[in-house]
């Protein structure tokens, strides 16, 4: 046990020490786990032969990042890029791949090793890609978003891939594996098809799948609804969890790749109302896991393998990031990418990636690559990406420059995204909020935590979701930190005071506007700096008085001008008042004397009213009449002067 | 030297208030334009009462002030029914209260310049006494005329487009920018000639970009 304690800390430590250091130099956070490995495997030599184990184990983390790469592509939003997707990606990965599969036969490697070779060549790193394109602002650009349908092409490639490369498994190493016990047989020990009869090992396969996919329609949101309806954020987590450790498990017991289970889960539920919560309850595991797996990455390099061969090692990482290179520039010209998105493109996209080390490990466990071969491409991917920050530098000393003076006659096709609006709340408030917004063309994400109220809004057409907004990954996988404003709508206090200090403090150019319980409540807002800051009540009370006035026959005008003296005074005195409450409830604020607070804020504010009533002057002034017989007095005094004036 | 000239110039330079009121901006072709302009001269204030007020709840301490604050006071609207749109009726009926721009003691617009500045859709040859409207612009506006007598301002003659419907397709919006920025340095400037200023139709005939 307290072994176990041991490495855990060693690892911990590890990443938490190098990927802020990574970060703090823009190498990114993959490169800081990976860094982190070297030092604790090859380099110190703190851990060892359980990096192997462990890495099985944090290949998890690949399965929960299909899963959440499937939960990002609403089926309607694949369908609308599928041309670039296909186009774009079909042709990288097709010209990559053939391209690399030719070079390694004419190094004399046989068919199918040299495929597998151009496989895993062929992807990118969409970790450290789409991390560094969104750091950097990129992603938004031409050259970012093509780069991102190549890598989500990439990513859904890998699912076939793995069902594809056994296909070319080695026949001598599968005799050399079985032969020294074989883990073969532990993996599949618990294969339901294994034995059956290949029409009703394709039934199983086919009826799973179909499981899969209808019951994730199906079953998922009546459970989420449940387990929502509990108010235990754990319990959600550990069913999210559950969820996705079950398809794991179903895949395998039918012997198909989890990943591809858990995408195929993750596109039905993209449409679901709980995906935003999903997604930022799965997203720490990843992670998580997928660091513990860049860590093991790291780890598991072989420095004796890369003594040995530094040339053949620097070589082939030249070799495979140029011809990788000239195929994204080849695509980028057909496909008519320019200027400097085109460099981008193929300065992006020009390493191997993490899913080329779950290939790796995939063929070594089935018996298609050989494992010196293994050691040595392991390498090569491993210091592709380790290069990948100094392309994008690259890119921005070398490529950007040489744009510049071109720039300004074409800055303006990038700004294509009009800024959208969080609401986070969409009970009687944000309703009409909404409807306001959405009828102006605007683009809102809403939340809110109570699923009734987002299947009734869901019902009229809305766009909804359901998420507990107080939580900060909520509100980024909302898209909080691209979004123009943030309206927060929820009545529940004390969570809006954090979010509106949680808001203002990680996305401070986004305008945060706050519904306000009552005066206090929306001083408190404003003192943690809420932009816009209205009382729910406030104004429908001003309306429903000035009913009450006119129902007295009171002339609707005379109303409607109480009302615009009303709301005067109000702005007027808010700042003041303001003001007051915060010198005055500093000492006290800690003990919640609100009541008192209020007690002398209403005094106060009456008698500004009062004050304000008295004075004739100000309550009369607007369309009043001069005074009687100022017609007598305004004659004889003007007419000398007017015409002497020119 | 720059300091002594500087001086000089803000001894004869004006600040001009211009009061824009347009209830349709997203339509606007003529207008809108004419008020960006106005924004980028610093002597200028331009300020857009639709924006400012778009309930109508006009701050009248503060308007009073802005009136004090300036020399020139402008009204650039688009025509509706030969008149201002309302805001400006609502601006007038609010700010120029009596015992502030008129009655006994109410001299604080005395020696102001005060003129408006308009788009008019109907065709020029419409606004005469023979024609089309029956009334020639000068004719129509005689109550803002009559404001501005009672209020001891100078009233000088609109600035004034007329078909600024079919303007933009006629491409006559640039000449008529033009125009209203010479108008705006010259009013500045205080180089404008009153007297011709006063008697002539339309003020945009006395801005040709490249001179008198």
């Amino acid at each position: 046990m307290t072994g176990y304690f041991l490495y855990a800390f060693i690892y911990l430590v590890a990443a938490v020490i190098a990927v802020p250091i990574a970060k703090r130099l823009g190498l990114g956070s993959v490169l800081g786990y990976l860094i982190a490995g070297l030092v604790i495997g090859p380099i110190f030599g703190l851990v060892g032969d359980e990096t192997v184990a462990i890495q099985h184990f944090a290949e998890f983390g690949v399965v929960m990042m299909l899963f959440l790469v499937g939960l990002e592509l609403e089926p309607r939003s694949l369908w609308a890029m599928k041309s670039k997707l296909v186009g774009l990606g079909g042709l990288q990965l097709g010209l990559t791949t053939a391209l690399i599969t030719v070079a390694a036969m004419w190094l004399n490697q046989p068919f199918g090793i040299s495929l597998t070779i151009g496989l895993i060549f062929a992807l990118s790193s969409t970790a450290i890609v789409l991390q560094t394109l969104q750091e950097k602002g990129l992603q938004k650009t031409e050259g970012g978003k093509s780069a991102f349908s190549v890598l989500l092409f990439q990513d859904i490639a890998v699912i076939p891939m793995l069902a594809f490369i056994p296909l070319l498994a080695i026949p001598e190493l599968i005799n050399a594996g079985t032969e020294h016990g074989g883990n073969a047989s532990s993996h599949d020990s618990f294969n339901l098809v294994e034995g059956l009869a290949p029409w009703a090992s394709g039934l199983v396969i086919i009826g799973s799948v179909a499981f899969l996919t209808i019951g994730a329609h199906y079953l998922s949101r009546p459970l989420f609804k449940y387990v929502a309806a509990s108010g235990l954020r754990e319990i959600f987590t550990a069913t999210a969890l559950m969820l996705i450790i079950g398809i794991a498990a179903l895949m395998g017991l039918v012997g198909l790749s989890p990943a591809l289970g858990a995408f195929l889960a993750g596109v039905v539920l993209a449409n679901s109302e709980f995906r935003h919560e999903l997604e930022a309850n799965i997203e720490p595991f990843k992670g998580l896991l997928l660091g513990l797996f860049f860590i093991t990455v790291g780890a598991g390099i072989n420095f004796s393998v890369l003594s040995e061969n530094p040339m053949l090692i620097a070589g082939l990482t030249i070799a495979v990031m140029l011809s990788k290179a000239i195929v994204l520039f080849v695509v980028a010209l057909i496909f008519k990418i320019k200027g400097t998105n085109k460099w981008l493109f193929t300065l992006s996209l020009a390493q191997a990636g993490e899913f080329g080390f779950v290939l790796l490990s995939f063929a070594s466990q089935n018996y298609v690559l050989p494992n010196d071969i293994i050691s040595i491409l392991s390498l090569v991917v491993a210091i592709s990406m380790f290069l990948t920050p100094g392309l994008f530098i690259l890119f921005d000393k070398a490529i950007i420059p040489r744009y510049k003076s071109a720039k300004s006659t074409r800055s303006d096709d990038e700004i294509d995204e009009k800024g959208t609006v969080v609401i986070a709340g969409i009970g009687r408030f944000g309703q009409i909020i909404n409807r306001l917004l959405v009828a102006n063309d605007v683009k809102t994400v809403v939340l809110d935590i109570r699923s009734e109220q987002i299947d009734l809004i869901r019902r009229i057409g809305t766009k909804a979701f359901f998420g507990d907004a107080s939580k900060p990954d909520i509100l980024h996988t909302a898209g909080a930190h691209e979004s123009a404003l943030l309206v927060i709508a929820i009545d529940d206090r004390e969570t809006a005071a954090e979010m509106v200090k949680y808001a203002k403090h990680a996305y401070p150019n986004v305008k945060v506007l706050a519904r306000a319980f009552d005066r206090g409540h929306g001083y408190r807002l404003r003192q943690l700096g809420a932009d816009y800051v209205v009382s729910e009540t406030y104004h429908s009370a001003l309306e429903m008085g000035a009913e009450a006035l006119r129902s007295l026959n009171i002339h609707p005008f005379h109303v409607e001008r109480q009302k615009m003296a009303y709301k005067n005074i109000e702005s007027q005195q808010n700042d003041v008042l303001y003001h007051a409450w915060a010198d005055d409830a500093s000492g006290e604020r800690i003990d919640n004397n609100y009541l008192k607070l209020f007690i002398e804020l209403e005094s106060l504010i009456e008698k500004a009213l009062k004050a304000d009533l008295h004075d004739k002057h100000s309550r009369m002034r607007g369309w009043t009449p001069p005074p009687k017989g100022y017609a007598e007095k305004l004659a004889p005094d003007e007419k000398p002067d007017e015409t002497e004036g020119h | 030297m720059s300091d002594k000239s500087t001086i000089e110039e803000t001894k004869r330079s004006k600040k001009v208030l211009v009061l824009f009121a347009h209830p349709a901006q997203t339509e606007s072709e003529v207008n809108v334009p004419l008020f960006h302009e106005a924004k980028l001269n610093r002597h200028v204030t331009a300020v857009d009462l639709y924006a400012e007020y778009p309930d109508f709840n006009i701050d009248i301490e503060r308007e009073q002030q802005r009136l004090i604050d300036h020399d020139v006071i402008v009204f650039l609207f688009p025509l509706y029914w030969y008149s201002t749109p309302s805001i400006l009726k609502e601006w007038q009926d609010l700010v120029l209260e009596y015992g502030f721009a008129y009655g006994h003691e109410g001299t604080a617009l005395k020696d102001k310049i005060f003129l408006c500045a308009l788009s008019a859709g109907g065709k020029e040859e419409a606004y005469q006494t023979d024609g089309f409207n029956h009334y020639t612009i000068r004719q129509l506006l005689q109550p803002l005329e009559q404001m501005a007598q009672i209020t001891q301002m100078t009233y000088v003659a609109p600035f004034a487009l007329f078909g600024s419907r079919t303007a933009q397709e006629e491409a006559r919006v640039y000449e008529h920018r033009g125009k209203w920025t010479t108008l705006l340095n010259k009013l500045t400037t205080n180089s404008l000639d009153i007297e011709k200023a006063q008697h002539i139709e339309n003020l945009a005939d006395l801005c040709t970009p490249q001179g008198e």
